[in-house]
Formats: C-alpha cells, sequence, structure tokens
C-alpha cells in the first residue's frame, strides 16, 4: 500500500517537474509545479512526517504559490517563446545534471539497505518539530526569522517611490 | 477494538456518503434559509411557492441549474475554465473529512464491541489539513477569473487572492490561543479539552480569537460585508461573471460548504463542539451530541445571514488596512497574552 502510493505520487511528482519546464504558458507552468508541491507532501505523509507535510500544503502551495498565480494573473504574462538553447547551459549544464545524478546515486548506494530508514519511520509529529525548533535550534531559528524580517523591509525600502 | 480491513472500507464508505449527503444538503437548505430570512429582513416573503414555505425551493433550483444551457464564451482559456469550479466545489467538500459531529458510538454485536467515531477520519493534523485544503481552495476563484479572460472576472479574482491571502494570516493566528490548551492538532481532542462545560471561548478567554478567527473567516468565505471579489454594483458579478449553468452552481456549493467549514470550525474550536447537558436513556445520549453540534453551526450560518442583511460591503482599501493593520495585531497581542498567562499559571 505504502509502496504503491510512493510509486505513484514520486511519478506524478516528476511528470509535474517535466510539464513545468515544457509548458509555454507561465500559469501552466505555476500550476505544475502547485502539484509538485502536493505530490512532495505526500511524500512526506508517507514518511511519517504529517506535520512537514501540512506545512508543505500550506505555506508552499497554499501561500507561496498564490502569490506567484498572483503575480502571473496581474501582468497578465503572455505565452513565452521557446529559444535554441544557450551556450553556457549545453556546455555547464548538461555535464552538471549528469555529475549530480551520479552523485546522489553513488550516496544512496553507499549508504546500503541497512542504513535506510524504513517507511514511515521518521519522526514527524507537531511534538517532535517544536521541540527541534524552540529547544535544541531555538537560536538558528530566531535567527532566520529575524533575516526574513530584514528582507522583508528590504523589499519595502525598494518597492517605496522616491518622491 | 479495531475493525478489520473490509469492515473498515465498508464502514467508511457509508460515513463518506453520509457525510456528503449531510453537507450538500445542509448547503441546500441554507440557500432556502438565507432567502427565507433576508426576505423576512427586507419585509418580503422569500421563497413560497414550490412545496410548503417553499422547502422544496432547493430541489427546483438544482433542477433549473442542470437543464440550463451550459454556455462557454468564445475567449476562454478552455481547460482551466471548466476545472476551476471542480476545484473550488472540490477543495470546499474536502475539510468536512476530517470534522467530527460527536462522540465515539459504542455498541455490541455478536458479542464483540465496536467502537465507531462520527468523523470520516480523525487525524493528529486535522485542523492543519483543513487549513491547507482551504488556503488551496484560492486557486478554484483565482484561475476562474483569470481563465475567463475578462476584465470584471480578473479584478474579482485578484480582489479575491489578495483577500484571501491577507486574511489567512490573522485567521491562523487566532487559532493558536486555542492549540495552546488543546495540546494538540486534533480536532476530537480540541474538542475533549472543552469538555463539561470549559469552552475556549469563556472558560479560557478566548473570545477575543473567537471575534477575530469569524471576522478572517467571513473574509475568507468572501462574504458580506467582505464580498468584494463579486461585488456586483461594481464588477458585474466577479470572478464567475462568465460562468452559468452547473458551473456556476458549483461555485455556489463551494461558497456555502466553506461557510458550512467555519460554523463547524468555530463550534469545535470555540464552542466546545458537541458539548452540552446530557440526560435520557442510551440511544438519546448517543444522538444529544449531535444535535447540540448541528445547532450550534446551525447558529453560524444564521449569523452569516444575518449580517448579510444588516450590513454594508467594505471598501477594498479599508478592507485590506482592517486586515493587516486591526486584525492581525490584535490576534498577535491575543497570542502573546494568552501565552504568558498560562506561563505564568501553569
Amino acid at each position: 500500500m505504502h509502496l504503491a502510493l510512493f510509486l505513484i505520487f514520486g511519478c506524478i511528482c516528476v511528470a509535474a517537474a517535466v510539464n513545468l519546464l515544457v509548458q509555454r504558458h507561465p500559469i501552466n507552468s505555476a500550476l505544475s509545479l502547485i502539484v509538485v508541491m502536493g505530490s512532495l507532501a505526500v511524500l512526506y505523509l508517507l514518511l511519517g512526517a504529517e506535520f512537514v507535510a501540512a506545512i508543505q500544503v500550506i505555506v508552499y502551495a497554499g501561500a507561496i504559490m498564490v502569490l506567484f498565480v498572483f503575480v502571473i494573473m496581474l501582468l497578465n504574462a503572455g505565452v513565452e517563446e521557446h529559444t535554441h538553447g544557450s551556450k553556457v547551459a549545453m556546455r555547464f549544464g548538461a555535464p552538471g545534471a549528469v555529475l549530480f545524478v551520479i552523485a546522489v546515486v553513488a550516496a544512496l548506494l553507499r549508504r546500503g539497505p541497512d542504513e535506510m530508514l524504513p517507511i514511515g519511520a521518521m519522526y514527524g509529529s507537531p511534538e517532535a518539530i517544536g521541540h527541534l525548533l524552540f529547544k535544541d535550534f531555538l537560536l538558528p531559528f530566531e535567527v532566520t526569522s529575524v533575516l526574513i524580517l530584514i528582507a522583508i523591509m528590504g523589499a519595502v525600502v525598494l518597492a517605496r517611490r522616491e518622491n | 477494538m479495531h475493525l478489520d480491513f473490509t469492515t473498515y472500507l465498508i464502514v467508511s464508505v457509508i460515513k463518506d456518503v453520509i457525510f456528503l449527503g449531510a453537507l450538500l444538503t445542509i448547503v441546500a437548505y441554507t440557500v432556502w434559509l438565507e432567502r427565507k430570512v433576508v426576505g423576512h429582513m427586507q419585509n418580503r416573503w422569500g421563497p413560497t411557492r414550490v412545496g410548503p414555505f417553499g422547502l422544496l425551493q432547493p430541489l427546483a433550483d438544482g433542477l433549473k441549474f442542470i437543464f440550463k444551457e451550459d454556455l462557454i464564451p468564445a475567449n476562454v482559456y478552455k481547460p482551466l475554465f471548466i476545472a476551476a469550479p471542480m476545484m473550488s466545489l472540490f477543495f470546499a467538500l474536502l475539510s468536512v473529512s476530517v470534522i467530527p459531529i460527536g462522540n465515539n458510538i459504542d455498541f455490541t454485536l455478536n458479542g464483540t464491541a465496536y467502537q465507531i467515531p462520527l468523523q470520516i477520519t480523525d487525524l493528529n493534523i486535522g485542523l492543519l489539513v483543513i487549513l491547507g485544503v482551504t488556503s488551496l481552495g484560492v486557486y478554484g476563484i483565482a484561475l476562474a477569473g483569470w481563465s475567463s479572460n475578462s476584465k470584471y472576472s480578473l479584478l474579482g479574482s485578484l480582489r479575491a487572492s489578495a483577500q484571501m491571502v491577507s486574511y489567512e494570516i490573522a485567521l491562523g493566528l487566532s487559532l493558536i490561543g486555542v492549540l495552546i490548551f488543546s495540546g494538540s492538532f486534533s480536532l476530537r481532542e480540541i474538542v475533549n479539552s472543552q469538555a463539561h462545560g470549559h469552552w475556549n471561548i469563556w472558560y479560557r478567554g478566548q473570545f477575543i480569537a473567537f471575534f477575530v478567527y469569524l471576522t478572517a473567516a467571513f473574509a475568507e468565505t468572501n462574504r458580506i460585508p467582505f464580498d468584494l471579489p463579486e461585488a456586483e454594483t461594481e464588477l458585474v458579478a466577479g470572478y464567475h461573471t462568465e460562468y452559468s449553468s452547473m458551473k456556476f452552481a458549483m461555485f455556489f456549493m463551494a461558497e456555502y460548504a466553506n461557510m458550512v467549514t467555519v460554523g463547524s470550525l468555530a463550534t469545535l474550536l470555540f464552542l466546545g463542539g458537541w458539548d452540552g447537558p446530557m440526560f435520557g436513556p442510551p440511544v438519546l445520549q448517543a444522538i444529544l451530541p449531535v444535535v447540540y453540534f448541528l445547532a450550534k453551526m446551525g447558529c453560524f450560518l444564521f449569523l452569516y445571514i444575518w449580517i448579510r442583511g444588516t450590513l454594508p460591503r467594505f471598501r477594498y482599501d479599508q478592507l485590506m488596512a482592517f486586515g493587516w493593520k486591526v486584525l492581525l495585531p490584535i490576534a498577535i497581542a491575543n497570542v502573546i497574552v494568552t501565552s504568558f498567562f498560562t506561563a505564568l499559571l501553569s
């Protein structure tokens, strides 16, 4: 059951990610990204990290992507034209992608089946996450929130018109 | 004891059908109630012709929607134009899956004790699921307006997305006070923590959070006084201007289903859910909680209608200023004060 769900949503996730790149219209790409986020949430849920799954849907699919769609709608962005690909992408992108895949596969193979977590064994309950955030990693957590606050203030300053 | 898989599947399917049927019936009759109550508030009768007191009006409306011509304007972006109302309705109906409506029912059959919870599924992140599902509901409205390829629709859906994203924050923060006391995201646990009249709204002083929640929820469901996305004096009908027939009906049903969800959540989080005085024989004791829950939820549906008959519409800048400059600070202050006193008293 778990394995079947994993395969189904893993395939949906990859298919949507490919669709994101292939689609010409920005809104279709944005919708594909939402599907990617949604299927990732299901994968987190299968791992037993239910809180992370819920936050994935609420924050990424529900808030950030709404802003993406909002901006696309506001700018009324039209169909994009495909270019014939840049030389930089061919020269560095393709070998880079191959290297990345090799690195990930090698890392997975080196770990072996004993070190892998079985499905549902991750502890992702709200309590566990709360303890991690507000006890073990309190300082990094608070510093990150200050960083985000500074970024928001920077955006406000940049967006304000000169008078 | 735990049910085996087949029994579990059968019970789940039966529960799904009952819950969906009940929700859709409530939706249909909320529309009837709204027309009736607003009618009386404005010195009219409301529907009277179809059946006694116009009670069969929802049925007639449903038939009318089904037999109407399904128009698709020439310049719309077809796939999304068709998908948008479905998404809207799908997400609106999905949230009923985690809402509990009463205590577990215990009974013994052939010597085995069974326990059936009056809820489709009890998740320990139930509240978060509802928040996630409602935050996805924005897409139905946003995409409807965009794919219609019409000014009014686009303006309506831009308003809706900005409004729903803004008020979601105040809504989420207003729930934290409740979560501090329950210590769980499970809606059943939240209700159990308020048993014996210890309702969050007075026993834990969450009445400010309650009003913040209610105001933000009205904005989330695009109802008067926050129905800017479909302001008919400016935008014809807002995001659903180009829709007709069943597609329009889906938006309509989604709006009322969301009202039911808001009413249920308010009941579960602040008014003790199905908590109330218990008396009588066992059968009555099994039914009473459901009656209490439905009665409390019905009050919220009536409140929606009452406010629609009473208040004028906000201006858009007032709406945004109110959400960010009034509701959000109040919600944050509530979180701070509640956690301070909890820490002080514990």
